[in-house]
Formats: structure tokens, sequence, C-alpha cells
């Protein structure tokens, strides 16, 4: 690996001017998918800003939710009594991520940042739009199972791998970023991009800028909330594709429910459509396949991915009956 | 003397691990941990390896990488040592331009620490010059080989096939295909490696240390007797170590290069996807003829798998069925494709797990042709003699694995009718299958006993134990053959420095040396006697055991029971069974250890691996082991074996046979027949993923 220089800042302000003031520096939180790039050669930074030790590791109760700090280990945030009566859907999610020992080392803001597993993008042999802008992409043709099918472009197929944004895409979680000018916020649902032209582009943060917290709105819906994983073993596999689900039913019908997919797009991808679609409804088998394949209306797939879209009305079904006060009609 | 059999005391016995301590406590050292062996600090290895599938290095442009303040050389072909011999292009690294495959050591950085070796590879820019390469065995020419691994006979033909198949009244024709497996082995390919006065010192991860250096010594252009291979501990091999692979070479000219200091090379996760050997790609052929009542009249299995143009190696997919089931008419086949691709090797029971997946599965189509009972059927198809060869089975106890198994597991409360239980979410259903491996014998092994002070011995044999146990069989075997206990021995194994001993593979070696070293101690006693003075000492060879017309094989019986997600086709097997008949167990601890392994490893074939050979450019790309899906704990749930009380002294004189590879045979098989019994539908393609339901 290349050599660089490591920095332990003391403050937050000291590690944003120190990435802000250098393209070649990167922030290192619990380095579960950094130190892999470095080894890889996939990454190259010339320096790490090591953020671990910053005092963001506390999950404070507030007025309107919850307050992550960005170093909460994904293994404490799972089993915190406050996320998992509150938001079991987020507890259910991190808890399907990974491994135990992974869980112990990634932090909250390094699971959101995490990227691609996009063998293409891992591997620097091989042509990767993403890695190495304009090079082309190697997925589109190739190995093209885990490819996304929703919002993609010519330039790149790959899937966001994060289970735990999904759950926070659906429960309207915002992330606060400390920048060179302060602070701001961003809907984790605005914090990921799509490809397009330029998938070497994966938020809408600046150079520098700094995830410090996560804070979850307190809402009926998000304590009936869900995560369902399909995957190839029952463990330590990133998901083919995932529904986090919440749901409200009144009166026979759906009162309200937040929907949001993982496995099918370069970010967690919130199911407006189908959501829309489902509100109003008796919560039927059939009426979930048709708010799905209505989500799905310009997706795009391959003979390798194609079998997303029968997955997904699978997990979606699975997730929103795990939910439901009374058993699913077929 | 030929060995005798002898009474078991401690074999037959569940005596720990005696290195159980040293691993678990992380003081046994591996391959690359023998610093405290070396008197100067080592350079590290890293390989460079090849960008295009075939062609030619035109230039390794090393000038950036020796920049680099750690990098002390880089070693390509146009200046790494030379070799004598270059036949074997698999291990002629380093000796010509030529590119034989994606992934091909083209260069080797040398360094002060590992991690700057690493850098320099990155900055070494290797230019090739890219051929046409021909990387897929769907469409490629394929063509029929002179033998299939193992020495087998390529093809076989026996009574008239065309003629039975035309008159059977019940005909199944159906194809059925494994995918590039690889092994991955905890502990990766590594190496320590000392060039000094014209000797080479190798501390290798290997299942055969004197198979290294007979295969090295002769390359290298130097005696056997100056090559010197130790191997005391190795973290698993499954086949992959058990013939030496590039990197083993690489390494061992690196040192001659540094000639004096040492070297260390570990080969990463990803490399292993290219240079440590693989199961190809099977794609089976089976035409099987019956009569209604399931009795099959012929039975054909032609098996076409992938090699490599850089060397050939033939997975003898269609050997089992030549032994397996009676069949007046039967014919087999191999054929392979020679491309540009990595080559393969050995892995867990080569020819007998793809074989025995695709004729296991056929048997549950041609049940259901049939309309008869698994079971049922393959008792129906016993053969009264070995097909192959006409001559008695000794010890075939198949049904009764078969029997065992179906009452342990509830065989008799199955519905006969597929897709014929909703549990919740899920479609349950049950399979079965039957296993089989031959019970390997390697002669042509030594040991040596010496006596030493206060009734203790020293037993040498070259062997090495991969980690399933053999250096605590040995032992017992050791002590019952001289007759005393376990704790009076002291067992030497893994060095080149020792008696010649064969490969740990095949299921070959705790038979083959076991019975080295039992002839040696029965030779010792006719020698010494039962109070041997100090110093005295005794070294035999076997030639063979007893020389036999019986078909010797091991078989057992596979259960299992599959969940398949009605919504989402995940696959789930929540119980799995096998029932075997290996002979005499020697520790039960440390064979039920290697057969749940085997288990384990079907599941994992059965539901998860499949490496993704990209066609254009030739490598694995799913080359780490979160792309390529071995079980993890959650997918192994309530797993039981068994064996039937068994003794076979025609086999060795321990009463023994291997027990390494069985336990996969046929376990991929009864899962997807199990998923198949859940679902209602057939599924002859391994993995058994959730896409293959989900629709």
């Amino acid at each position: 690996m290349r050599e660089l220089t490591y920095e332990v800042p003391a403050t937050a302000e000291e590690a944003v001017a120190k990435v802000t003031g250098d393209e070649q520096a990167r922030f290192l939180g619990g380095g579960t998918n950094l130190v892999d790039h470095l080894k890889l050669g996939v990454s190259t930074p010339k320096v790490l800003v090591d953020i671990s030790r910053l005092p963001f590791d506390a999950v404070e109760q507030t007025d309107d939710g919850l307050r992550i700090g960005t170093n909460v280990r994904n293994s404490d945030l799972a089993a915190h009594p406050l996320v998992r009566s509150g938001w079991p859907g987020l507890s259910r999610a991190l808890l399907a991520g990974a491994s135990g020992q992974l869980r112990n080392q990634a932090t909250t803001g390094g699971n959101l940042l995490q990227r691609t597993r996009c063998v293409y993008f891992q591997d620097i042999t091989t042509p990767c739009n993403k890695r190495e802008p304009g090079s082309g992409c190697s997925a589109i043709e190739g190995y093209g199972r885990h490819n996304a099918l929703l919002g993609t472009s010519e330039a790149c197929v790959a899937t966001h791998p994060s289970d735990m944004a999904v759950a926070l895409v659906a429960l309207n979680a915002t992330v606060v970023v400390l920048g060179p000018d302060g602070e701001r916020r961003i809907p984790v649902a605005d914090l990921h991009t799509l490809p397009g032209h330029h998938p070497e582009v994966e938020t809408t943060l600046a150079h520098g800028e700094l995830i410090t917290h996560v804070e979850l709105p307190v809402t009926t819906l998000a304590k009936r909330s869900t995560y369902y994983k399909a995957r190839d073993r029952a463990s330590y596999a990133f998901a083919l594709v995932s529904a986090a689900a919440a749901l409200s039913i009144e009166d026979g019908v759906v009162a309200d429910v937040a929907l949001a997919w993982g496995g099918v797009a370069h970010k967690p991808w919130r199911a407006s459509r189908a959501e829309e679609a489902l509100r109003g409804q008796p919560l039927e088998e059939s009426a979930i396949a048709s708010a799905v394949d209505e989500e799905l209306r310009d997706a795009v797939t391959g003979p390798d991915n194609d079998y997303k879209r029968a997955l997904l009305r699978g997990v979606t079904t699975a997730a929103l009956s795990r939910l439901a006060p009374t058993e699913v009609s077929r | 003397m030929t060995a005798r059999p002898f009474e078991a005391r401690s074999m037959g016995t569940a005596l720990d691990r005696v290195d159980g301590r040293e691993k678990v406590t992380g003081r046994a050292t591996y391959a690359v941990e023998h610093d405290a062996d070396l008197d100067e600090a080592p350079l590290h290895a890293w390989l460079v390896t090849s960008t295009t599938a075939s062609g030619r290095v035109l230039r390794v442009d090393a000038a950036e990488a020796l920049a680099h303040p750690h990098v002390v050389t880089v070693l390509d072909h146009t200046n790494a040592p030379r070799l004598a011999d270059t036949e074997d292009r698999e291990l002629a690294v380093l000796q010509d331009d030529r590119i034989g495959f994606r992934g091909q050591i083209v260069a080797v950085v040398l360094a002060e620490t590992s991690e700057a070796a690493r850098e320099g590879a990155r900055l070494v820019r290797v230019h090739q010059e890219a051929a046409d390469a021909s990387v897929s065995l769907d469409g490629a020419e394929t063509y029929a080989p002179e033998e299939a691994n193992g020495g087998f006979e390529a093809a076989t033909d026996q009574g008239d096939f065309d003629a039975a198949w035309a008159a059977a009244p019940v005909q199944l024709e159906q194809t059925y295909s494994t995918p590039l497996e690889f092994n991955n082995p905890m502990e990766p390919h590594a190496a320590t490696a000392l060039w000094r006065d014209g000797s080479l010192t190798l501390w290798d991860s290997t299942q055969a240390v004197h198979g290294v250096a007979s295969t090295l010594a002769p390359m290298l252009g130097i005696s056997q007797d100056r090559v010197r291979v130790q191997a005391p501990y190795i973290g698993g091999g499954f086949g992959s170590k058990g013939l030496p692979h590039g990197p083993e070479m690489a390494v061992a000219l690196a040192a001659r290069w540094a000639d004096g200091r040492p070297v260390k090379l570990a080969v990463t996760r990803q490399q292993m996807f290219g240079l440590t050997g693989y199961r190809t790609r099977t794609v089976s052929h089976l035409r099987i003829g019956a009569e209604p009542d399931g009795r099959i009249t012929a039975l054909e299995h032609a098996a076409v798998g992938q090699s490599s143009a850089v060397k050939e190696f033939v997975e003898q997919t269609a050997v089992p069925a030549r032994m397996m089931y009676a069949a007046s008419s039967l014919r087999t086949s191999h054929r392979v494709a020679a491309l540009d691709v990595a080559v393969p090797s050995w892995m867990r029971a080569p020819g007998e797990m793809p074989g025995m997946f695709a004729l296991e599965v056929a048997m549950d189509d041609l049940a259901e042709a049939t309309g008869i009972d698994p079971i049922e059927l393959r008792e129906r198809n016993e053969p009264e003699v070995d097909p192959e060869t006409g001559n008695p089975y000794n010890n075939r106890r198949l049904v009764e694995c078969l029997h065992r198994g179906a009452d342990l597991f509830g065989w008799q409360d199955r519905p006969a009718e597929p897709r014929a239980t909703l549990d919740g979410d899920w479609w349950v259903g049950t399979g079965v299958a039957s296993a089989t491996y031959p019970a390997s014998f390697a002669p042509g092994n030594t040991a040596r006993i010496i006596a030493l002070d206060g009734g203790r011995y020293e037993v040498s044999i070259g062997a090495v134990d991969l980690g399933t146990g053999s250096r605590t069989v040995l032992l017992q075997i050791a002590a019952d053959a001289l007759g005393v206990d376990p704790e009076a021995i002291d067992l030497a194994l893994a060095d080149t420095d020792l008696p010649m001993a064969t490969v740990a593979g095949g299921s070959s070696g705790t038979s083959s040396w076991g019975t080295a070293i039992a002839q040696t101690a029965q030779q010792f006693r006719a020698d010494h006697g039962e109070h041997p003075d100090p110093g005295v000492e005794t070294t035999t060879t076997t030639d063979g055991y007893p020389s036999t017309d019986h078909a010797l094989h091991s078989f057992g019986a596979v259960f299992a029971e599959a969940r398949v997600h009605r919504l989402t086709g995940e696959v789930r097997v929540p119980r799995l069974l096998g029932v075997y008949s290996v002979g005499r167990v020697i520790n039960p601890m440390t064979a039920r250890s290697q057969l749940l392994g085997g288990l384990t490893m079907g599941l994992s074939a059965a539901l998860f691996e499949d490496a993704y050979q990209d066609p254009r450019f030739g490598h694995v790309v799913t080359q780490d082991l979160a792309s390529y899906h071995v079980a993890a704990h959650a997918d192994v749930r309530d797993l039981q074996v068994e064996w039937l009380d068994d003794v076979d002294e025609l086999a060795t004189p321990m009463g023994s046979r291997g027990i390494g590879e069985i336990g996969i045979v046929g376990t991929s098989a009864a899962i997807l027949n199990a998923a198949s019994h859940a679902t209602g539908v057939r599924v002859r393609d391994l993995p058994a993923t959730p896409d293959v339901f989900s629709s």
C-alpha cells in the first residue's frame, strides 16, 4: 500500500480543516472498508485523518427523537434500547449487516459512507468509471447479479451496500454535517446521489465535510418498522435486495406506509410510488405486488439481475406482512 | 514383511488433538511464522500478475517500484534465476515471456517489509501484448484426454449401451453442472524460503513435503537432498496444497536470487483465485435407461470439463458412475477444453463430488419418473459385484447406511409428492443421496522407529497434518502397533529430513502412512523384541497392503431437509444427516470433525459456491470471501453424523479406510433433492441460489 501519514485531530473543526485543505486526505472511521481499499489500491490517499476518537460516540434522546454520534458502533446502535423500541427497523437493518466483529468496529457515519462492493470497483485491473472516471463500466456487460436496476446510468450500475442506510431513509433520518463554514443538515434520502455521468461522486457532501451525527425523528409509524433482507447465505452477505418498511393500518386499509429498498440503486431507494399506491388500500399480496411493479416502472434489468423484480415483490411482501396486524391475504 | 492387522487399544478412542492447545493459543507456527528459525530478517515478496489472458510480456518497467526506498529488487523473466527444466508451465515461473492466463505471475517484488513489497507491486508497470484468448467452456472445442485425474481411463464402455438405451421403457436424459469452485483454505498459500550454500530450505504450507521437494528439485537443477521442506502446521488445503503451485516456485527463485537471505511470501486471497488450483466447471450429460420397476439397464455419464492450455487437468467426474449402481450396459467418458485460464487442480473429492452430484440428482429424477421411493430405487440397483471389474465388494454397506439414516431422519413420514408442505412462508422438503469414496492406498511410504530411554519410542514419517488430525491419529496407530500407550511415543512429522511419505490427499493419508507405521512397528518388534535397547531402530517401506481382488470403497447416505421461502426463494437447510461405512474409525472426535466438515462443504457447494469467470477478461472476478460465498455459521444448523460399527482389515491393518473426502460426496445432491421435494422445482445446476426459486 501507498505510504501515508496518519493524523489524530483533537477537534472536529481541526479534522474538517485538515481534510478540506488537502485533496489527498481522507477521514478514517472504523476502517472496515477503507483499510481494505488501501490494501487493494482502490483508494490511495496520502493522509488519513482518524476521527474515531472524536467525542461523537453517544446516542442521546432529544425533544424530537434521537441524536446518534457518528462514532457510535453499529453493534452498540443496534442494541440500544431506545432504538429497539422506537425504531426497530433500524436495529434489524444493522443486525442484518456484516458480521459481529465488523459491527463492533464499524461506525454510524462510516456505514453511511461505505462504498459499493461491485467486484470491478474493487479490482484495479478492470475498468471502472467510479474508480477511474472515463475508463468504462465493466459491470454492465459482466458479472451482473448484483447490479442496480433503478436510477442507473450508462456509466455505472453499482449498488449502495449499506443496510443501515436503507432503514434510515425509510425512517426519515437526517445527517448533521460539519464543514468549514459550520453545520448543515441533509436528509439521508438526499445524502447519496445517482451515478449519472459522474459515478465517482457518491454523496452531496463536499470534500472535507464531516458527518457528526444522525438524527432520527420520533414518529408512531417508526415504532412499527422492520427490515427484510434477502441474501444467498443466512448471514454475512450483502443484500440481493432488501426492504425497510414501516406500516400503519387503520380500518382495514393502509393509513400510512414508508418503504425503502436496498440492493437496487446507487443509493438507498425510497419507494415513494409504491407507498402512494398502497395508501388507502387493503394490505393484500396482490396489492403489494402491484405497488412494487409501479415502483419498478422505469427499472432497467439484464439477464443477470432481472430476478430482482420478483425478489423485490417477495421481500416487500415479507417485510409488510411482518408489520401487518392480521395475516395478509394471498 | 507386510503389515498384519493388530489390536485396537487407543484406536477407536477420542484422544484429544495433540496439537490442539498450540493451535487455539496461537503458538502453532504456520508457513510465514518461522522468524525464530531464521538468523537474518527475511525479505518480503509480492507477486505481480498478468492482466491479459494470452499473449506475452513485452517489458516489465520496474523503475517506479525500485525508486521506493524499501524495495530491494523486482524479478521478471529477464532477470530471474533460470530453471533447469521448464516443461511444467504452471511451475516454470518467470522463465519466458509467454502469458498463458490472466493472473499468471509475471514479476516478483522483493522488499524490506510486506507493505513496501505490496506497494512495489502496485508500482510495477507490465507492458503486455494481448493475443486472442479462449476462456469460456461454453462453445469451446473439447478433446478426449489420455486419462483422467488419478490415472483413471478417460472412457469406458461395457455391454451395448445404445441397444439397452433404445430398449429401455423408461428413459431419462438430463444435464447436470457444477461451477468453478475454489478451495479457499483459511491459511492462504504461503512459504518462507532460504537458499544457502546451494541448498533450499522451505517452510511451506503444503499437503506433501516430499512431493514439493521431488517436484521443485529437478526443476531447480539440484538434487533432491538439497531441498528441505517443512510444514509443521497448515491452515487447511482441501486439495489446493496437494501439489506445488506457481507461488512456491516464485519464492524459491526469489530466495535463490537473495542467496543467503530468507524470503517470505504470502499469497493474497485474490491471487488464490488464479494461482493455487480450483475445481473446473463440470457439465455431466446423463442418460439412464430403466425398467418400470426402476432397475437400471443402461447408464451413460458423459462429462465435459475445463482444463488449462498451460497444464492439463481432467476432473474424473464420470468415474464414480462406473461402480455405483448395477447397470449391464455402462458407458462413461470425459472431454475437456484446453482454455487460456488458470490451472485447475485437486479440490475436495475431485471426481466424486461433481460426479456423484450429477448421478444422485439423476437418481432422484429417476425416482420421480418411476414413482419409486428414492431409497427403494437405490436398493433395487444395488450391484452384486463391482460393475466395473466384476470383483466382489468387501464391506459394501450402502443399503445399511440408507436404512439407518432413514430411521434416524424420520424418512417414513415423508410425503411422496413434492410441494406438499408449507410451514409459514417456507416450503419444506427432504432428500437423500448416496455417497462413496474409494479406499485409497498409496504405496511407497516409509516409517522409522527408534527405541528411546524409559520405554519410549520415536516414530518418524514425513507425512503432514493439514489440519485434519493426522498427528493425533498416527500417534494412536503407532501406540497400538507397538503395544504401548500414546504417551510413550514421540511422533515426528512434516519434514523431508524424515522418511518418505505421500501426499495428504484423496483420503489416502491415514491408510497409507498408518500402514507404514504398523508394518515398521511389527518389524521393529520382530527385530528388537519387547524390551529393545535404547538406540536400536527399524525402518521399512510399504509396497502395499495385502493384495486383494476385492473392490474396496467407503459408502454413505446423506439426508437433508431444505426449506425454501415462498416469497424470496431463499434456501435454508435446517437438518443434515450423514451415515457412513468407512471401516474402523480411529478417532471418533477427529473423524466426526472431518465428516461434519465434509457435510458443511457439501452444503456450501449446494447453495453458495460459484466463481464468476469474466469471459471478457478471463479471470475470476468474485475473488474474495465477500463475493465468493462459503457457508457461514448461521447456515450450518443441525448436522449429525453417524457411522456403522465397521472393521475392514482388507483395506488396512488398522481396519480403517480414509474419511477425509466422503463427507462432501452426495451432500449437495441430497440438498438439491430436498429443495426439489420442497418446491416441485427441479434444479440440476449448482448452486441453488434464491433467484432460482423466486419468480
